[in-house]
């Protein structure tokens, strides 16, 4: 197990700001493990979550950001649901992505890549277009043989639509996403 | 009572493409049931899970522009079938409360959203507004002879104070459903394990080990189909199932119906109206299996 000297490398700045971003207490935490016992995704984490928690508790800034686990989990709630201090832990796991983002960590290339397909989708026509955002997709990874298999299962049920939808409220979508993005700059 | 049962209807994305028989059959079975569906005209996409993994003004508001339009249609109500869609609209509502994270979420619409709308699921509304009672007088064709779990996702209850629903760990409103309807309803306990979600796309590995875990447990129950409210729970396991098989080397045939297609089914809608033949794995046998052991 890796020792972290805390006199040396807690940034407490980073504390503030998880707590803030999430308006939760960190120090609530006392490290009973029921989130990491319930979480389905600890076995492709490279850090459980409690020890995220923990992490966080100690300004870990760098090791919390750049871990991937931030990446693999879906907000199934289970850790927010089970915890006994009432910690919502999914809505600290999306504020430390907020934050790896902002700073410019993607461990796991093909989860960025498939959110960030998805929500150009959005932008873009206002509703999903699914075989767009899995074309865009497979563009941005070169993972040209993604699901090839299943072609053969939806198409002929009629279940992909092979046209963008169209919504009048197209652009007022599009408008959400640039204000966001000019609110974002400033 | 069917004058009072009137709500906004936001189908979500999936409800136009993969999960399309979950529209139709919602849709069906409503109007079977007398309850009337307006859907809010031009809706868009709520942002799902990559708009709240990017920003939370941002899922807010992709939500909160739904939720204004149906401020425009005064309906106090509006209902949606996917768990998905239902998160972000709750949450949305749920933090919206707060007035500094209102005007900011406000800040990036054309139309701000006052707040007031109510968001449920179809699932609570059939339970809680319609009834129980109400739906068992309507079945025409009860599901006797069919074992069914029933396997809600972990979304759809979780957590409690925003979903504000049923049990979060042991969730029973399709359970109580389908037993109504006269099937046999076995005890499923992974009733809320996450079926590995979006990941099947940019991490196929996590699914097929998720999935697969669920496929396995409901084989060992003796499950002969699975039942679902969720698009996404219902794509993992029934058209991934192929690959689940590959992966894990099993040989899993289960239908995974979603319960609006199998309430319709005893209430005597015609397979075609509950886009039946849009299932992958084919549920052909379990459906001419269903009302046959009566005598035995």
């Amino acid at each position: 197990m890796e020792i972290v000297n805390i006199t040396k490398t807690y940034d407490a700045n980073f504390v503030r700001q998880v707590e803030e971003e999430s308006g939760q207490d960190m120090s609530l935490c006392y490290q009973c493990g029921n989130c990491t016992a319930g979480c389905p995704y600890t076995f492709v984490y490279d850090i459980p979550v409690n020890q995220i928690m923990r992490l966080v508790q100690t300004g870990q800034k760098e090791t919390v950001l750049k871990c991937k686990s931030l990446w693999l989990c879906a907000t199934c709630e289970s850790c927010t649901t089970r915890c006994p201090n009432n910690i919502d832990v999914a809505h600290i796991m999306d504020v430390l992505r907020h934050m790896a983002r902002r700073e410019g960590y993607a461990p796991v290339p093909t989860v960025k890549s498939f959110w960030d397909s998805f929500l150009s989708s959005v932008e873009n026509n206002g509703r999903v277009f699914e075989i767009g955002l899995l074309a865009s997709y497979i563009t941005k990874t070169g993972r040209f043989w993604t699901d090839v298999d299943l072609g053969p299962k939806v198409l002929p049920k009629g279940k992909m639509h092979f046209t963008p939808p169209q919504i009048q409220g197209k652009e007022e979508v599009k408008k959400i996403f640039n204000r966001f993005k000019e609110e974002s700059r400033k | 009572m069917s004058d009072s049962l009137t709500y906004a209807y936001y189908p979500g994305c999936s409800g136009t493409g993969t999960s399309i028989e979950y529209d139709m059959s919602t849709r069906a079975v409503c109007a079977e049931l007398g309850i009337t569906l307006t859907e809010i005209p031009d809706w868009s996409c709520c942002g799902s899970t990559p708009a709240h993994t990017v920003d939370h003004t941002l899922s807010s508001a992709l939500s909160a522009r739904n939720l204004a339009l149906v401020e425009k249609m005064n309906l106090d109500t509006a209902i949606t079938p996917c768990p998905s869609c239902l998160t972000n609209l709750k949450t949305a509502t749920h933090r919206m409360k707060k007035d500094g994270f209102r005007d900011k979420v406000n800040k990036l619409l054309d139309t701000p959203y006052q707040g007031g709308v109510a968001t449920k699921s179809v699932l609570q509304i059939i339970v809680e507004d319609m009834g129980l009672k109400a739906l068992k007088d309507k079945a025409v064709k009860p599901l006797k002879g069919l074992k069914v779990a029933a396997y809600y996702g972990c979304i759809m209850n979780r957590p409690p104070e925003v979903m504000n629903f049923d049990d979060p760990e042991h969730p029973m409103a399709m359970d109580n459903i389908m037993t109504a309807l006269g099937a046999t309803v076995l005890p499923f306990p992974l009733k809320v394990e996450c079926c590995g979600a979006s990941f099947g796309i940019p991490r196929k590995d996590i699914v097929m080990s998720l999935s697969g875990k669920l496929l396995d447990a409901a084989k060992d129950i003796g499950a002969e189909a699975l039942v679902t409210a969720c698009p996404l729970c219902q794509m993992n396991l029934d058209l991934r199932q192929d690959q689940v098989n590959s992966a894990a080397g099993t040989n899993h045939h289960i239908p995974v119906f979603y319960y609006t297609q199998l309430i319709g089914l005893a209430l005597g809608l015609s397979e075609k109206e509950l886009g039946i033949d849009k299932l992958c794995v084919d549920p052909r046998k379990v459906i001419n299996a269903i009302g046959r052991d009566e005598t035995s």
